[in-house]
């Protein structure tokens, strides 16, 4: 018996050490549905490998940049001269998408519809790859202490990039989105068609649950659904880049990331996401019902008052003053001036002016929320109204003395009549023109 | 007295100092993860296999030689999101194998390196490609193809890998 241990002891040793590791293996596979915990060995080996991925990585960063931003900068004045007319023509895109974005916002606010945000994010440096090639994942500098959790979206400006799997005291593994056990709910743009995207052993991406009969053509957009709880909705994963009839009665759907995987340096944890309805920005105070109703036809306003006595009784029922729909959205508590014709011009022009810009009762004086062309309008405009009574007795129009009021002094005299005056032909829009439509 | 394909009547048996032997591949899994971030491509060469198989030939030993794989191959677990254990189940295999072998044939000549080396990277591809599908339930996809590209680059480095490794080795005995 003896003999025959000693001369299979190699043999036994291997055959034990191999049963070891395959009865290890069957408990955490068993495992993986529970909380796993992290396995010390994990630890040991990410605590051992990742300080000197940081060293090398700060080193190499820090290099690269004395190079970039103190040697080589040939070109730089091209380059800043092509980025300003870059910033001109977004300046000018931003414009028109912030007034679709805030059309869209008051809509959906009627809808009560709910959106995720983005409230907190994390900047961390990528210090290392698993190094396999059946294990796509990559190492971050930013672990539990910088509040990294498990399932965190990873993102970078071109597009999503993974999420958060294992969490260390200062590093954290990230899957890629090209691992084959990954799944990120993703939706194509133009056809709204939802799937699943997953990487492929040999590293592609492909989006799948899409039917065969669908219309899906290369180039098409993808972005994220926000159905698996991890990536917000509409960020971009990347494009088709080929679509074919799979062998089941799916579609094969090959996806080209938005962002580089292969060469990641920095990117973005999305350590908080809140749900909320949106709300209308400062910016642009307006009820989607102000701006249908000023796109409605109305009864067009009566001609100046005859009798200075009963301007004060009139301004006060029927108040023409040119408020505008964004006026009479900002609520009752909402102290206004009493109208005045040089207020009344000024809010025709401008929506939110100040009261106490125009005191000679000429046109008001331009505020920084006064544009040239709401001049013109002031000036080619008589004023439609009659003056406050407190005003009236000098018969010079002066500016609104929001102190004069009383302090409890409700909505009813912010006007609200303000609309027939677009329907008149040859008359400025002006409500209209300052808001959005 | 084993039977050799050396041309010399003994066999060589070395021994690494104990830096060496913790360094050398904590190193190898340092430039494993490191490496491919800049270099994409270096993905595809397995440098702890190397460093196992360098280690199990140079010291002839079986049961040292998969003592060397199943730690050198439960370390590249580690980095990893998959279960901890199916580098090491391969790499043990390796390691024994590599050892055993290394008693047999002249491992100082650098053909016989790149052809052991070749050998036992599908080997070691095959033991993983088999525990990640049938233990694991990985879907991995075989490509014959891709793997002798891999091994054949796997195999040059090897050579050159080995003939570093080599100035670090310690002369100990004969068989």
């Amino acid at each position: 018996m003896e003999s025959v241990l000693g001369r299979y002891r190699n043999l036994i040793v291997l055959v034990g050490v191999l049963f070891l590791q395959v009865l290890g293996l069957a408990v955490q596979v068993k495992r993986t549905t529970e909380n796993e915990p992290t396995r010390l060995i994990r630890i040991w080996t990410v605590s051992t490998v990742t300080p000197l991925e940081k060293g090398l990585v700060s080193i190499q960063r820090g290099i690269r940049n004395l190079w970039h931003n103190y040697f080589f900068l040939r070109g730089v004045r091209a380059e800043n001269r092509e980025l300003k007319q870059e910033i001109e023509r977004l300046r000018l895109q931003q414009v028109r998408l912030s007034e679709d974005a805030e059309q869209a916002r008051r809509l959906q606010t009627l809808l009560a519809f709910k959106e995720q945000f983005i409230s907190k994010t994390v900047a961390a440096q990528v210090i290392g790859s698993s190094g396999s090639e059946q294990s796509r994942s990559i190492y971050i500098d930013k672990g539990a202490h910088d509040g990294i959790a498990p399932d965190m979206a990873v993102i970078t400006a071109d597009g999503i990039v993974g999420k958060v799997m294992r969490v260390f005291r200062s590093t954290s593994l990230v899957l890629l989105i090209d691992d084959q056990s990954s799944g990120v709910g993703a939706i194509l743009a133009k056809s709204r068609l939802q799937g699943v995207l997953h990487g492929r052993p040999s590293g592609e991406v492909v989006l799948e649950k899409i039917m065969n009969d669908e219309p899906v053509q290369a180039g098409e957009p993808v972005l994220t659904s926000g159905g698996d709880q991890i990536f917000p909705k509409g960020l971009p994963v990347g494009t088709v880049s080929k679509a074919f009839k799979g062998s089941e009665s799916f579609l094969d759907i090959r996806v080209r990331p938005a962002a580089n995987l292969s060469k990641l340096e920095e990117v973005l944890v999305i350590a908080q996401k809140e749900e909320r309805a949106p709300s209308l920005s400062q910016t642009a105070p307006v009820r989607a019902v102000d701006v249908l109703a000023g796109r409605l036809p109305s009864v067009p306003d009566k001609p100046a008052t005859e009798d200075p006595n009963k301007t004060g009784t009139t301004s006060a029922k029927t108040p023409v003053v040119g408020s505008t729909a964004s006026q009479s959205a900002q609520g009752s508590a909402e102290l206004t001036p009493k109208p005045t014709p040089a207020n009344v011009a000024r809010n025709k022009s401008v929506g939110n002016a100040s009261p106490s810009s125009n005191q000679s009762g000429l046109p008001a004086s331009p505020t920084p929320s006064d544009s040239p062309a709401s001049h013109s309008r002031q000036l080619s405009r008589k004023p439609t109204t009659v003056a406050a009574p407190n005003n009236a007795a000098n018969g010079m129009p002066s500016a609104a003395k929001p102190d004069q009021r009383k302090p409890d002094q409700p909505k009813q005299d912010q006007p609200k009549q303000d609309q027939p005056k677009r329907d008149q032909p040859g008359q400025d829009q002006t409500p209209s023109e300052d808001k959005p439509q | 007295m084993p039977i050799t394909y050396t041309s010399g009547e003994q066999v060589e048996v070395y021994r690494f100092s104990v830096p060496a032997t913790i360094l050398i591949p904590l190193i190898a899994l340092f430039l494993q993860a490191w490496l491919p971030l800049g270099l994409h491509f270096f993905s595809i060469f397995d440098l702890p296999l190397l460093v196992t198989i360098a280690f199990a030939m140079a010291r002839r030993g079986q049961i040292s030689g998969l003592l060397t794989g199943a730690v050198i191959g439960l370390l590249q677990d580690s980095l990893t999101h998959h279960p901890i254990g199916v580098f090491g189940i391969a790499k043990t295999v390796v390691g024994y194998g590599a050892s055993s072998l290394g008693v047999k044939l002249d491992v100082e000549n650098v053909g016989t390196r790149f052809l052991v080396t070749l050998l036992f990277y599908v080997v070691h591809e095959t033991v993983y490609f088999m525990v990640a599908r049938g233990l694991v339930g990985l879907k991995l996809e075989w490509s014959w193809p891709h793997e002798l590209w891999s091994a054949l680059a796997n195999a040059l480095v090897g050579v050159a890998l080995f003939a570093v490794l080599d100035k670090f080795k310690q002369r100990t005995c004969s068989l």
